[in-house]
């Protein structure tokens, strides 16, 4: 009896912690961006410019850098986790080859994000010049899509590991029910398979975003830190958690340090707000009858 | 449950023993600030700690990580590689001094097919750095490099992404000697940059230019040194073409210089001396008890400081840190010999 007071006790102690931190961080973010808030109020939202020294702070440039990044990134990779899912979770669903990719990708899953920029750096950079000299363009290799590319490739061991233990979890009496009317494999996947989980791997999917979202290392180190609104998707960008990283060791003025706090305070309410909106489509997905 | 507690009870006491010799020990100097003279203060450090067994704790959290510690008072000393501005200085409540600790310098690397020496005057590098110079076949360049082959190739500009010292001393060299830079761009640790790409720290940059034929970008001199990159002279402001080096950057700090030493070593009237150099710096409070340091502290601080710029010095060639000037070193000595303990002189 006691151990189970105790157990509880436990529980709830945790529970309170981690909502007390999450509060703490909102609240320091909002102490920490005030002067800035105070200054530019919303036109730090539209502002194109970042000029730390002529204290000139806007956002704009940063977001559309991290939403293009993380959607791109999101396009090269829901293709390849699917197909990974599909192919461990229905076609091989035990074995050698099974085995092999699952620890495979869940290798790519632990690989440290500084690592992943190095490969870019000197892997993938080299490629993408020669695309861009062939193409015509200034040939930086570095840039937007170079920074998607190896956000894609970070990402798709979450969305494609998590899909596979949901489409493992797809009754099998459906499946077989699915063969027996006559369907193909095609057709099974397509009307049984994925209907059934897809609430499953848009949570993945979710993952996947907010982890491309967030990251800071690899990207920075492949996506030429240009603090410009980019042209295309081959032009140098910037991220919101790439310029913060950069700038806060060394941002000496208040307001410098208050507007990068602010892109922080932006980061955390933006991912917030695509959780929120993902928990929704995540129940609308949901297929009726399951609980 | 009671096993549970116990186990607990010995993690909590172990814990408090450790701390308890890690206090224990001699007495310990804390520090923060500035990485770009971190090898050079870990070794002098390293070496004052065998000589004199006084333990110097520095973190390289960067300069201005280092000024906002050394404002609350949580570390004896800070450093930093640019000066504190005026506007900041008054965010202390007590005065604090700069006591200069070597000179860097940045310096200019490319990448060009053959990789030859090339010069560059003043103009020609804000010309680059606007984005106003784009070809590396631009007859501004030609005429600077009489005999050189320059190849008909793009320009691509690359710079630091995060804010630092060396982009400091490298805007502030192109604001004295560009009126255009310093209207449309101006100094700063991180600037609004017109051209190029960004990239993280030394190892960054030399990345990326290592990568794009074409590019030109900024790294110090200690990188390009150790790493074999090829760099171009500058013309100073006497009209020499200066190759930068160890003996050319000290050589910019034997002039005239400020008793606070707040100055930075940028485009200096010194006949051979490279242009893109500058100081870095230990900052301390004046007036020590105003740090909250105690008096033995104070006195073991202020002993560490006239080391470092004197006996410490002989360490700095051997890692491509360039030594103190004969005039930079004796200012040094008077503002080591300002500094008090409740208005107490601790040097004579």
């Amino acid at each position: 009896m006691r151990k189970d007071r105790f157990f509880k006790m436990v529980l709830w102690v945790s529970g309170i912690l981690f909502t007390l931190i999450i509060l703490s961080i909102l609240i320091y973010l909002f102490k920490g961006s005030y002067l800035s808030i105070k200054t530019f109020g919303l036109k730090f939202l539209v502002n194109k410019i970042w000029d730390p020294v002529n204290e000139q702070f806007g956002l704009l440039p940063f977001v559309v850098g991290t939403l293009l990044t993380s959607i791109i990134s999101l396009l090269l990779a829901l293709p390849f986790s699917l197909s990974l899912a599909i192919l461990l979770g229905v076609f091989y669903k035990k074995g050698f080859l099974n085995k092999f990719l699952s620890y495979a990708t869940e290798l790519l899953a632990g690989i440290p994000s500084v690592i992943y920029g190095f490969w870019g750096l000197f892997f993938l950079v080299p490629i993408m010049r020669k695309i861009e000299i062939k193409l015509g363009i200034l040939p930086y290799g570095v840039g937007i899509l170079t920074a998607s590319l190896i956000l894609s490739i970070m990402i798709i061991p979450y969305i494609s590991l998590i899909s596979k233990e949901v489409i493992n979890m797809v009754p099998q009496d459906l499946i077989e029910a699915g063969y027996s009317l006559g369907a193909t494999n095609w057709e099974v996947i397509k009307k049984v398979i994925i209907p059934y989980s897809r609430s499953g791997i848009f949570a993945g999917v979710l993952l996947g975003f907010g982890r491309a979202f967030g990251e800071t290392m690899a990207v920075t180190m492949v996506i030429g830190n240009s603090n410009f609104l980019p042209k295309n998707i081959f032009s140098p960008s910037n991220t919101m958690a790439s310029v913060i990283a950069n700038e806060f060791t060394e941002a000496v003025k208040d307001i410098h340090l208050s507007s990068l706090i602010q892109i922080g305070l932006w980061l955390f309410l933006l991912s917030i707000f695509i959780n929120f909106i993902g928990e929704i489509v995540i129940n609308k997905m949901k297929v009726k009858g399951e609980k | 449950m009671k096993n549970f507690i116990k186990t607990f009870l010995v993690l909590l006491f172990c814990f408090s023993l450790l701390s308890t010799i890690s206090f224990a020990g001699d007495l310990e100097l804390i520090g923060a600030g500035a990485t770009f003279p971190y090898p050079l203060y870990s070794k002098m450090f390293n070496e004052y700690h065998k000589q004199f067994g006084i333990k110097v704790n520095y973190q390289a959290i960067g300069s201005g990580g280092g000024i906002r510690q050394l404002l609350s008072k949580v570390v004896d000393f800070g450093a930093s590689d640019a000066f504190v501005s005026d506007e900041e200085l008054k965010k202390f409540t007590s005065p604090i001094v700069h006591i200069p600790m070597t000179a860097g310098a940045v310096v200019l690397t490319y990448n060009l097919p053959g990789n030859p020496k090339l010069k560059f005057t003043p103009s020609l590098i804000s010309n680059i750095f606007l984005g106003k110079i784009v070809n590396w076949n631009d007859p501004e360049i030609k005429k600077v490099n009489p005999g050189i082959n320059l190849p008909d190739l793009k320009i691509a500009v690359v710079h630091r992404s995060d804010g630092s010292g060396t982009t400091f001393i490298f805007t502030d060299y192109l604001s004295k000697v560009s009126k255009a830079w310093k209207n449309v761009v101006g100094r700063g640790k991180s600037v609004n940059w017109p051209a190029g790409l960004g990239a993280k720290g030394n190892p960054g940059v030399a990345g990326l230019i290592k990568q794009i034929p074409g590019s030109i970008g900024y790294v110090e001199l200690i990188y390009a040194l150790s790493n074999n990159m090829p760099y171009g002279d500058i013309k100073n402001k006497k009209g020499n073409f200066i190759t930068p080096s160890i003996k050319t950057v000290s050589l910019a700090s034997n002039t005239e210089l400020p008793d606070d030493m707040r100055v930075s070593l940028t485009d200096t009237d010194s006949d051979y001396g490279y242009p893109i150099s500058g100081f870095t710096w230990i900052l301390v409070y004046r007036d020590l008890a105003n740090g909250g340091l105690s008096r033995k502290k104070a006195k073991a601080l202020v002993k560490l400081l006239w080391w470092m710029t004197h006996e410490g010095q002989k360490y700095a060639k051997g890692l491509h840190y360039a030594p103190l000037s004969k005039k930079a070193q004796e200012k040094a000595e008077k503002i080591i010999k300002s500094i008090t303990y409740r208005g107490e002189k601790l040097v004579k």
